[in-house]
């Protein structure tokens, strides 16, 4: 950027303010367009079958029955599904995962498709797919995490290994004058987002267009290439809206690409859109885990060991196991550090990333077993914490790009009131005689980036045009990534078209890891900077222009004009700067990324501090959060407005992981017993009762020429372990199995 | 969803004329479309009662009973000023059920009809004695942890889901049905049946019959002063019980003079123990009775799987409710209906 305008200059006239979301009118009023709103001509209606057994064979399907029903156009099945030309059960790429499409009759999980059904209308294929009755040769199925020897996990999710340690342990372990040996459980979850998977699908010839919410929008286009046998380019994938993600909207599933098939089979455009129930199997979860803690502290409270061990479910046929012992990693500052995972391979579908995946789970158990340690050592929980702080990151040594978890301390301990806090438990009564508890926990979660281009367009009337294919969930990216790119164009906000969601667009990266915004912010910004200094060149050497012979580095760019740093009389504006120059559209281009020797050098991390209220209930055991205050430091915040409801978000999904989400498998079939909202529990608004979020500021000069980190997921973590840690203090009950329900604190009354 | 009939008749005669075996009279929907949607429900026709003239009202009648039409929507039910300061235990228990939009759905009449949540019944892959008389029962060593504890039979160890029907049964309301055989009543007790050997035959009207009304009889409304229906969940509200109670005393100079206790989601209907109720009459509202009476309200209470502790919780909200009702009924609907974080009420 050495020859470009200095960024700092011209960020935070649109950065940084609170913009309500631009999308926001459209969704309320449904005006926005969701991937299943779409009925192109012709459409033909797809519903999945779902097996219904967990582990066995299919060995009959009365597809006459379904054939003979009104309405029903087409059955798909393992005889006549065409052949694909990428194997599902390959693995070519990185987001890859194996999926069944009717490859054969073999039932590897329950909810698996087994058939799909084309129908005139949605009723006629549901018939259908009810009438094809399946027939199954079952076998045993295996549920639960004991179901199977454990196997060591030696390279683990995206390449990480398996197990990490620094230091010695068994030393570590020696050198301790007290310690705890805790071990917590987390059960299956489904991330459920409220749009369900969808797909409208059309071909015309070999060109695909995929209406289809998606958390990776170009990238995506390969991986639809790959299995159908056509180049990336042929692929059309629109995502403008997505209705929540949550990781599961980032992979290829079975029955969305079945649904593509079809479409190419019948030559009609088809649409599948999953049911709730569909949504607990073939589209990722969060698998159960079982994880060991072992902590150490020498006489002064500091940690001389910290062991995370994690057992986790995984599919009979892929990898991917919940990472959750590399949530002990970049935290606590331990003299010895050890991380290691194991799975099991049961009957269920391939777990994926969800909310947090693995920092989660992990941070559920880790915090829970920190304050186990600070209790025995008859320390406050904060202070415990403190001792332990990690100036460096621990085991690597390596600097922190920036860490205000000090000050995240600091300011949410007071926001709480967490002084007052006794350290027994069972101490504290509301005028009902509710019990009452105080916890709390760390909040930790990388900083990464990814690749991201992005273009930018200064048109002859001055106004600007941004354009990547990036992902908004609900999260904002239609808002915040455009505040980046009007800053990064010298432009309000309402100068500025954004084109985004689409595949045809520059490759706005994944939305995921909490690097979006990071990210894709990064191109936009950098394609801005790059129009501008394309636009300064023109001006400077323009007899006509009142910047005439001014030096490129003094030029600053203010509401769509060039202005000389030092004297604001000299300035030009962009439609003028253009029209002199012919009139032409001018175009700048950006990537964002990170070099791996940037990422080599720091410790990137957002970092925070979640404190919980809790009441309960004496004798009926009922639990209520009644407080969450979480205070964060995540690099600079673009919008408060979003950041603030991103991180509500996260806090709510750690009440969710806390007290509600729970898949209940019946050990007999190994199938999901409640598998919908009145029976899979998430918070409802009497849940959250006081949720109060603090941004904590930060300046990160490494993480990005923005200094943006990511507040997608850092809500989560601390939160489960906080709330756990209240209950503990509300009850004096430590419950190591989540979430954690009344029948579990009745049991120990 | 299988194909079927629909109509909707114009007169509750009509609508009686309509009927044929396989039909199923159709009120707000909540619960049998969702049940057809799985397959566990299909009937070949649906008749429509919503429209029925004359079963939207509420009104007292010459002998002071309160007859509530079987189409009056639950959440006009629990919002009717009048029905709900004589009945407020009524309203809070109707409240704390499902969610407004379900509320403004709900019928008086699908209600009281309500199926079981029990998940295998739900799910038409799973074997299940009261869908499909003689099947077997897949809840027995599945997830059993919301079952029955009280008056379940090894054919069948569901429970009644519903709210409303608990305090409806605490203050022995009369439903009037309608068939071909013409009009009759039955009394609330009477209405929902024990699964015994036969699980599939829930309440005691008959195929075809209509329900037309509830009553609620005028001695009803002199528990309004001290009357509470308090629910335990898994979160905080739009949740189904776990166990619930209604209670309703009343009291005259420090003595209980009347008593009704009904509990539920611990049985296949509303659980009344005549005996828990007869120890408090007469009797000065303390802990250690309304720890007797709970007791025996949960006499003879047996797991049906891993759900043991319903047993106890249903004892201990039962004398939560007892001594909430002693207490006296709050001045205002609690902003949490039935919770014990109930709230003050919004102003
Ligand atoms: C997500 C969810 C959560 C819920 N939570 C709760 C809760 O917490 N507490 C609670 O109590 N309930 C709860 N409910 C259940 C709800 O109360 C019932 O679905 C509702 O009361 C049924 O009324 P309806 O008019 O919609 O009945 P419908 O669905 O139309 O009918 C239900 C049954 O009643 C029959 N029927 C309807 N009208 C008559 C009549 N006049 N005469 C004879 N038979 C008739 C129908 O044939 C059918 O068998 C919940 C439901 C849902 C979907
Ligand atoms: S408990 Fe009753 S409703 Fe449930 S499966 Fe068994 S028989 Fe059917």
């Amino acid at each position: 950027m050495s020859d470009t305008l200095p960024y700092a200059t011209r960020f935070g006239s649109n950065s940084g303010q609170s913009t309500s979301r631009r999308d926001g009118v459209a969704k309320v009023t449904g005006a926005a367009t969701f991937a299943a709103d779409n009925h192109p001509q012709g459409l033909l209606y797809a519903v999945y079958v779902p097996a219904t057994i967990a582990r066995g064979r299919v060995t009959h399907l009365d597809v006459a029955a379904a054939k003979a029903h009104p309405g029903v156009v087409e059955v798909m099945t393992p005889q006549n599904r065409p052949a694909l030309a990428g194997d599902p059960d390959s693995k070519p790429f990185m987001f890859a995962f194996r999926f069944e499409a009717l490859q054969d009759d073999t039932v590897r999980y329950a909810n698996q498709p087994i058939a799909l059904v084309l129908g005139e209308t949605i009723e006629a294929a549901t018939e259908g797919a009810r009438l094809l009755n399946p027939q199954y040769q079952v076998m045993p199925p295996r549920v639960g995490l004991d179901a199977e020897a454990p196997y060591k996990v030696v390279v683990g999710n995206f390449g990480r290994p398996g197990e990490t340690v620094h230091g010695d342990v068994a030393a570590g372990h020696a050198a301790a004058v007290q310690s705890v040996d805790v071990t917590y459980e987390t059960p299956a979850q489904y991330h459920n987002a409220m749009e369900t998977h969808a797909v409208v699908a059309s071909w015309d010839g070999d060109q695909l267009t995929l209406d289809m919410p998606h958390q990776a929008i170009v990238m995506s286009r390969g991986v639809f290439g790959y299995y159908f046998g056509i180049p990336a380019e042929n692929v059309l994938l629109r995502s403008p809206y997505l209705g929540g993600g949550f990781g599961s909207k980032s992979i290829a599933n079975g029955p969305q690409v079945l649904a593509i098939l079809a479409a190419r089979m019948t030559g009609r455009p088809v649409k599948l859109m999953l049911r709730r129930d569909q949504m607990f199997g073939p589209v990722g979860h969060r698998g159960a885990t079982r994880q060991r803690l072992r902590i150490g502290i020498d006489e002064a409270g500091h940690m001389t060991v910290l062991e995370h061990e994690a057992l986790a479910a995984t599919s009979t046929f892929d990898d991917f196991v919940e990472n959750a012992a590399n949530a002990s990693q970049g935290l606590y500052a331990a003299g010895a550090l050890r991380s290691a995972h194991e799975g099991v391979r049961i009957d269920i579908g391939t777990p994926g990333p969800m909310r947090a995946p693995g920092e989660a789970s992990g941070s559920a158990a880790l915090e829970c077993a920190m304050d186990e340690m600070a209790e025995r050592a008859g320390l406050d929980p904060l202070e415990f914490r403190l001792r332990n702080y990690a100036e460096t990151e621990p085991g690597t040594g390596k600097p922190y790009s920036s860490k205000a978890l000090r000050a995240c301390y600091a300011q949410g301990a007071e926001r709480f009131g967490w002084a007052g806090r006794p350290l027994k438990p069972r101490q504290m009564r509301d005028e009902q005689g509710m019990l009452v508890g105080w916890g709390m926990g760390t909040a930790l979660f990388p900083a990464p980036m990814f690749a991201a281009q992005a273009r930018a367009t200064l048109r002859p009337d001055g106004s600007g045009l941004v354009e990547t294919a990036a992902a908004d969930m609900g999260q904002g990216a239609w808002t915040a990534l455009a505040q980046i790119a009007a800053d990064g164009l010298g432009l309000p906000l309402d100068k500025v078209e954004f084109r985004s969601g689409s595949s045809d667009l520059p490759d706005g990266g994944i939305a995921g890891g909490s690097g979006h915004t990071a990210t894709a912010g990064t191109a936009l910004h950098a394609a801005g900077v790059d129009a501008v200094r394309q636009l300064t060149a023109m001006a400077v050497s323009d007899p006509a222009s009142p910047l005439f012979g001014a030096g490129n580095a003094s030029i600053v760019a203010r509401d769509g004009r060039l202005f000389v740093a030092e004297d604001a009389s000299r300035s030009d504006s962009y439609a003028d700067i253009l029209a002199r120059a012919g009139g032409q559209a001018l175009v700048g281009t950006g990537s964002g990324g990170r070099a791996p020797e940037a990422a080599g050098r720091h410790a990137m991390y957002s970092h925070g501090a979640v404190f919980a209220e809790v009441k309960v209930d004496p004798d009926l055991f009922q639990i209520r959060v009644t407080r969450l205050v979480g205070a964060f430091a995540a690099g600079r915040i673009i919008n408060p407005k979003l950041a603030n409801s991103q991180l509500y978000g996260g806090m709510i999904w750690g009440i969710s992981f806390a007290l509600h989400e729970e898949a209940r498998f019946d050990p007999r079939t190994g199938r999901i017993m409640n598998a919908d909202f009145a029976g899979y529990h998430i918070p409802v608004n009497a849940d959250v009762k006081g949720l109060e979020v603090i941004t904590v500021h930060e300046d990160d000069p490494f993480v990005n020429a923005l200094g943006i980190k990511g507040v997608g997921e850092i809500g989560i973590t601390g939160t489960v372990g906080a709330i756990g840690n209240a209950i503990w203090h509300a009850t004096g009950t430590r419950i190591r199995r989540f979430p954690i329900r009344i029948e579990d604190l009745l049991a120990h009354a | 969803m299988n194909l079927f009939d629909y109509t909707r008749p114009a007169s509750v005669e009509a609508a009686i004329a309509a009927w044929v075996p396989g039909a199923a009279w159709l009120g707000g929907g909540t619960n049998l479309v969702d049940l057809m949607k799985t397959g566990a429900m299909q009937p070949g026709k649906l008749i429509d009662v919503t429209r029925l003239p004359g079963l939207d009202r509420i009104e007292t009648l010459p002998d002071g009973s309160t007859r509530i039409g079987a189409m009056v929507r639950n959440a006009d039910l629990a919002h009717d000023a009048g029905f709900a300061r004589a009945f407020p235990m009524v309203a809070e228990a109707l409240l704390s059920g499902a969610s407004g939009q379900l509320r403004n759905a709900a019928t008086v009449g699908g209600n009281l009809m309500q199926r079981t949540r029990c998940a295998y019944f739900a799910d038409p892959h799973s074997a299940c004695n009261r869908r499909t008389p003689g099947a077997g029962c897949d809840a027995r060593g599945g997830d059993t942890g919301g079952m029955a504890v009280l008056g379940w039979s090894p054919a069948c160890i569901a429970t009644n889901p519903s709210d409303f029907c608990v305090a409806l049964a605490a203050l022995e309301a009369t439903v009037e049905v309608q068939g071909t055989g013409g009009k009759r009543e039955i009394a609330f007790a009477d209405f929902h049946r024990l699964p015994g050997d036969t699980p599939e035959i829930e309440t005691a009207l008959q195929p075809g019959e209509l329900i037309l009304a509830l009553r609620l009889p005028a001695e009803a409304a002199q528990f309004a002063a001290n009357s509470r229906y308090l629910k335990l969940r898994e979160r905080t509200s739009y949740a189904f019980a776990l166990v619930s109670a209604a209670a309703a005393l009343r009291l005259d100079g420090g003595r209980i003079v009347a008593a009704r206790l009904a509990l539920g989601a611990v049985a296949a209907k509303p659980w009344r123990v005549a005996s828990a109720e007869a120890l408090l009459v007469g009797q000065a509202p303390e802990p250690a009775l309304f720890a007797r009476a709970a007791a025996e309200a949960v006499a003879g209470a047996a797991p049906s799987g891993e759900n043991a502790h319903k047993i106890e919780l249903a004892r201990r909200i039962a004398v939560r409710a007892l001594t909430a009702a002693a207490q006296g009924t709050p001045d205002r609907m609690p902003a949490l209906p039935a919770s014990v974080f109930g709230e003050p009420a919004h102003v």
